[in-house]
């Protein structure tokens, strides 16, 4: 498992360069060939070992929600930009990293005590808010950060409680994660590793990738919301921590070929997998860009439930790792027959 | 050049009815192509091209279509219902001169009901399906001459504010058109190693749908869209905003290859032209943003042009600044190494 | 004639789940064209071998519907839409699931019925007394349809899913008059139009067209409540020139304005600013493809009581007929 040294690793959209060699190295031993393509995304291709001319695509995106650097102030605070879908509730007081040479950073706004009584009821806004990085004025920021250098969330990786872990960038460091520990393991059929970059801006890598590959079959690991919180009315509730594997059958971008997920589903439930259903409807993966790709691609999308996803400190349960695996591996494995 | 934004920015053209300036936007790239033609979406498409066959391509675009209205109804009255064709602000309709591109152009002026048989009160603004389009005609002579769907273009001449400073309609993104034939201008007599193609494309107002297509069709290895971003005014604040006259706006972000934002970088310093710096988080809301994603994917740079009151007849630029964005592009154009771009992501 | 009609909306097929409905076409039509193919997305493709530019008409054969996502303690089963679902036009209103077992759709403890209902807030009754009862009824995934006769009336037809299954309607009768033609033809009968025009968006991959002509529904505006439209029912077939996912490509739209004049079909302009059919996704395929739409004035959109002119489908009928036998060339 690769986990703690991923989720280490800055890699907001469009700036997933770390992410992406630390994986080119882990997989350059145990594929026939990689191609990196024109907007990031990093493909291991491995000869499967039947000759079946099929190939199995898995997916799982390097990026992670962050900011951008949007404007200099002259007193040399960094106004910012989202990148990806970021409720600013989760920013005031979170330490971060600036660009490519990561220099600590804070997020910044006024103190409480001069903030108005509407304001303190309000939500703050992207706005309102600035990283400091300690500069003494724009000309001394300007020395170490420019325009358009993203920013990453620090946070550290710990483990914690019954078999948890609260990281960042758990969506979806586990899927790159689950796919190289399964890149050493055989299949019958050819199979190609996508790791992509831009899914959390809108699926770009995948729209690109899908269409490169033209795979007959695909499977997406993904990191999904999990909202088993107190309050939260039972048809609100996506996935459970400790459930198991969530397999979609619907979401904001896709409705899955029922039939295939129920397959899956029964392989992983005879398996002594514990799987689960994600629950509710909405949001969206990778899967929504590979399954309309060309004419097609039978797609199923397979996630780990995480809390409070897209913060800095989202947190999922180990034994659910090990079924997104376990479900990724039987599907590898008997997927002559799904 | 400056002529030639006049000119071109003063015709109809709006999104879906881009072949009404064809011919001039065919003349105005004829010079500097080695062919000129429109493709079946409408996208006009001049080549330059390499002595070699195989050699790799790159794109310049710019979109050549401007909002406008529609019409969608004709009334017992001869009064003319309309829809909006892009992002029409309806503050800026009543009272504005558009013409009719009937059977023949007609002229027109937006009315709208007296306020007190308006559906909202006086304080809201005015809707649009509040509003007419008057052209003066009985409901016989206007169906006569008027069909549903018929195309409604601004009727706004171009004013000069002060010296570069001009004001008028459809500068979004005339002005980008106009930056590339500078960048033309200047490359002309130069051997370049690839093969150039200039994408004007159509329909961006409705969805980026012209460079979608046009992009796909070339597939280029790399791509630079200009357009145009938000100049200073007094209510605007100051994110992402840009003074009138402060040269080209370069983007930074996930639509924008690293290898290009950076180059524009280094050669605007080295060339001495005067450029700022802007990033967006996701879209850019250009056609920069589809080019992207389109065939195999293709590394896109955006440039931009600061303009005021966009989407009004009133949009309001500083001619520098288009000047600045040619300069800027023919500069890259020379410096460019595909081979370099290639090998960005491969560590 | 309208029984074929009748037999269309009466098979549910909600998007993602097209079979029923897909099987039903693919029988009516195999006589009439050369092979017929589905695709991975589930898209029924027809193929008319022809001499000419390819000519593709599309139709979406999926309708508005609900997926089971999750159950309550009291044997609630809760539901999310497939396709734009309405919670008001759905509150009371019959649903049947795809396996056979029906239910009520009712409001749950905290939704407000008359402010900012949410589909959330509503729940699928189907008798059960608790979980394990509604999980065995209605499993997690199934998918179901609202329920709504077919009646006809005054020149009317009335039925749920007349979105879109007039649309297939109308060009399975085509196919079956046809008498010759010039393109070389694909009928293709798409799947999950109501998620996101998505299974346009394959097939046009697949069948590569020169020019396509989609057959949809829109919006009338001759009731009260409606937006200010300028299209009526029984006034004829509607040919669109623009709505908020496509601008129609003269080509296409000026052959279909010149044969409704050459044959004296009945028909209407349409400039919208909202609603978008399969257009969308196919006009943008590729290096583009020339698109018009073919639409039908519908009253109460995406409810049990979508309401059609009988004359206004015979338009359409002749209209794409005289354009499948007469061509684009």
């Amino acid at each position: 498992m690769y986990l703690s040294e991923l989720t280490k690793l800055p890699g907001v959209s469009g700036n997933e360069n770390c992410v992406r060699s630390f994986i080119k190295e882990k997989v350059e031993p145990f594929c026939d060939r990689i191609e990196i393509d024109s907007i990031g995304n990093l493909l291991a291709f491995k000869k499967g070992y039947m000759d079946t001319g099929k190939t199995l695509m898995l997916c799982a995106h390097m990026d992670e929600v962050g900011l951008i650097v949007s404007r200099i102030t002259e007193e040399g605070f960094l106004k910012f930009k989202t990148v990806g879908g970021i409720d600013p509730r989760v920013l005031v007081s979170k330490r971060v990293l600036v660009g490519n040479k990561q220099l600590p950073g804070v997020i910044g706004r006024k103190a409480i005590h001069l903030l108005s009584a509407d304001e303190r009821k309000q939500a703050p806004k992207v706005k309102e808010l600035y990283v400091d990085i300690g500069a003494k004025n724009k000309k001394d920021a300007e020395k170490r950060v420019a325009v358009g250098d993203y920013i990453a969330f620090a946070s550290r990786t710990v483990t914690f409680g019954d078999n948890l872990m609260k990281a960042k960038a758990l969506d979806d460091r586990v899927g790159c994660s689950v796919m190289l520990e399964l890149l050493k393991e055989p299949c019958p059929w050819d199979l190609c590793f996508a790791f992509t970059v831009q899914e959390e801006v809108g699926l770009r890598g995948a729209k690109v990738c899908a269409k490169r590959v033209k795979p007959d079959l695909a499977l997406v690991l993904e990191g999904t919301t999990c909202s088993d919180t107190p309050g939260t009315d039972v048809s609100g509730v996506s996935t459970r921590l400790g459930g198991g594997a969530a397999l979609s059958l619907i979401d904001g971008a896709t409705v899955y070929n029922r039939e295939l997920v129920l397959k899956l589903h029964k392989l992983a439930t005879d398996a002594g997998v514990t799987v689960q259903f994600k629950q509710t409807a909405t949001g969206g993966n990778d899967a929504g860009a590979i399954h309309l790709a060309s004419g097609g691609v039978p797609t199923v999308s397979v996630s780990i439930p995480a809390r409070y996803i897209h913060s800095p400190s989202s947190v999922i349960s180990l034994s659910d790792y090990e079924a997104v695996r376990e479900t990724a591996r039987l599907l590898m494995q008997e997927v002559d027959n799904v | 050049m400056k002529k030639k934004l006049i000119d071109l920015a003063a015709q109809g053209g709006i999104s879906g009815h881009e072949f009404s300036i064809h011919e001039s936007v065919k003349k105005l790239l004829e010079p500097y192509c080695d062919t000129v033609e429109a493709d079946v979406m409408g996208n006009v498409v001049g080549v330059i091209s390499a002595e070699d066959p195989d050699a790799p391509k790159v794109m310049l675009e710019a979109h050549i279509d401007g909002i406008g209205l529609m019409v969608s109804g004709i009334d017992d009255d001869g009064f003319l219902s309309f829809i909006p064709v892009g992002g029409v602000d309806s503050a800026i309709l009543p009272g504005a001169e558009v013409t009719v591109c009937g059977t023949e152009p007609l002229f027109g002026v937006i009315g709208a009901k007296p306020p007190h048989l308006q559906t909202g009160g006086q304080s809201e603004a005015i809707k649009i399906s509040d509003m007419v389009i008057d052209i003066g005609l009985s409901a016989e002579e206007a169906r006569k001459k008027v069909t549903v769907g018929d195309a409604v273009c601004f009727a706004e001449s171009i004013e000069k504010l002060s010296a570069g400073v001009l004001s008028g309609k459809s500068f979004d993104d005339r002005a980008g058109l106009i930056s590339l034939l500078i960048c033309l201008d200047k490359l002309k007599g130069k051997k370049l190693p690839f093969t150039l193609y200039v994408l004007a494309a159509v329909q961006e107002e409705v969805g980026l749908r012209g460079a979608k297509t046009g992009a796909e069709r070339l597939a280029p290895d790399c791509a630079f869209c200009v357009d145009v971003c938000h100049g200073d005014t007094p209510d605007g604040g100051q994110e992402s905003i840009f003074k009138l006259g402060s040269g080209a706006v370069i983007s930074f972000g996930p639509n924008i290859h690293p290898y290009l934002s950076s180059l524009a970088k280094t050669v605007a310093k080295e060339e001495n032209i005067a450029v700022s710096y802007d990033a967006d988080g996701g879209d850019t809301g250009t056609d920069a943003w589809a080019v992207q994603i389109a065939a195999e994917g293709i590394p896109v740079l955006l440039l931009s042009i600061p303009l005021r009151y966009m989407h009004t007849t009133v949009e309001t630029l500083h001619f520098d600044d288009v000047k600045a964005v040619g300069n800027l592009l023919a500069a890259m154009l020379l410096k460019l190494d595909l081979e370099v771009l290639s090998c960005t992501f491969q560590n | 004639m309208f029984e074929l009609l009748e037999k269309l909306c009466m098979t549910p097929g909600p998007s993602g789940c097209e079979k029923q409905i897909r099987e039903l076409i693919e029988k009516e039509i195999s006589p009439f064209v050369d092979s017929v193919e589905t695709d991975v997305m589930g898209n029924l493709i027809a193929h008319k071998k022809g001499n000419g530019k390819k000519l593709m008409f599309a139709a979406h054969m999926d309708e508005i519907g609900l997926i089971a996502t999750c159950h309550g303690e009291k044997g609630q089963v809760y539901v999310a839409g497939l396709g734009g679902v309405d919670p008001y036009a759905s509150l009371y209103q019959r649903v049947q699931f795809l396996n056979g077992a029906q239910g009520v759709v009712a409001p749950d403890g905290k939704a407000d019925l008359l402010k900012d209902l949410k589909l959330g807030q509503l729940y699928v009754d189907v008798g059960a007394k608790c979980e394990e009862e509604a999980k065995e009824l209605v499993a997690v995934g199934e998918a179901g349809v609202f329920v709504g006769d077919f009646y006809e009336q005054n020149g009317c037809v009335i039925s749920k899913a007349m979105d879109n299954r007039v649309g297939c309607f109308v060009l399975m009768e085509a196919i079956r008059r046809m008498k010759k033609h010039q393109n070389d033809l694909y009928f293709v009968f798409t799947t999950s139009e109501e998620v996101g025009l998505r299974g346009a968006k394959t097939s046009v991959h697949t069948v590569e067209p020169d020019y396509a002509v989609v057959l949809d529904v829109t919006r009338a505006g001759d009731i009260p409540s409606a937006e200010k439209v300028a299209l009526e029912m029984k006034k004829g077939v509607v040919i669109k020139v623009m709505d908020r996912g496509f601008i129609a490509h003269p080509i296409v739209n000026d052959r279909m304005v010149t044969l409704c004049k050459e044959r004296n079909i009945l028909y209407q302009m349409a400039a919208l600013a909202n609603g978008a059919t399969d257009a969308g996704a196919i006009h943008l395929s590729g290096g583009g493809v020339p698109t018009g739409c073919i639409a039908f004035p519908l009253r109460y959109m995406h409810t049990t009581g979508e309401t059609v002119a009988k004359s206004d489908i015979e338009n359409a009928i002749d209209l794409t007929t005289v354009l499948i036998e007469e061509g684009i060339i």
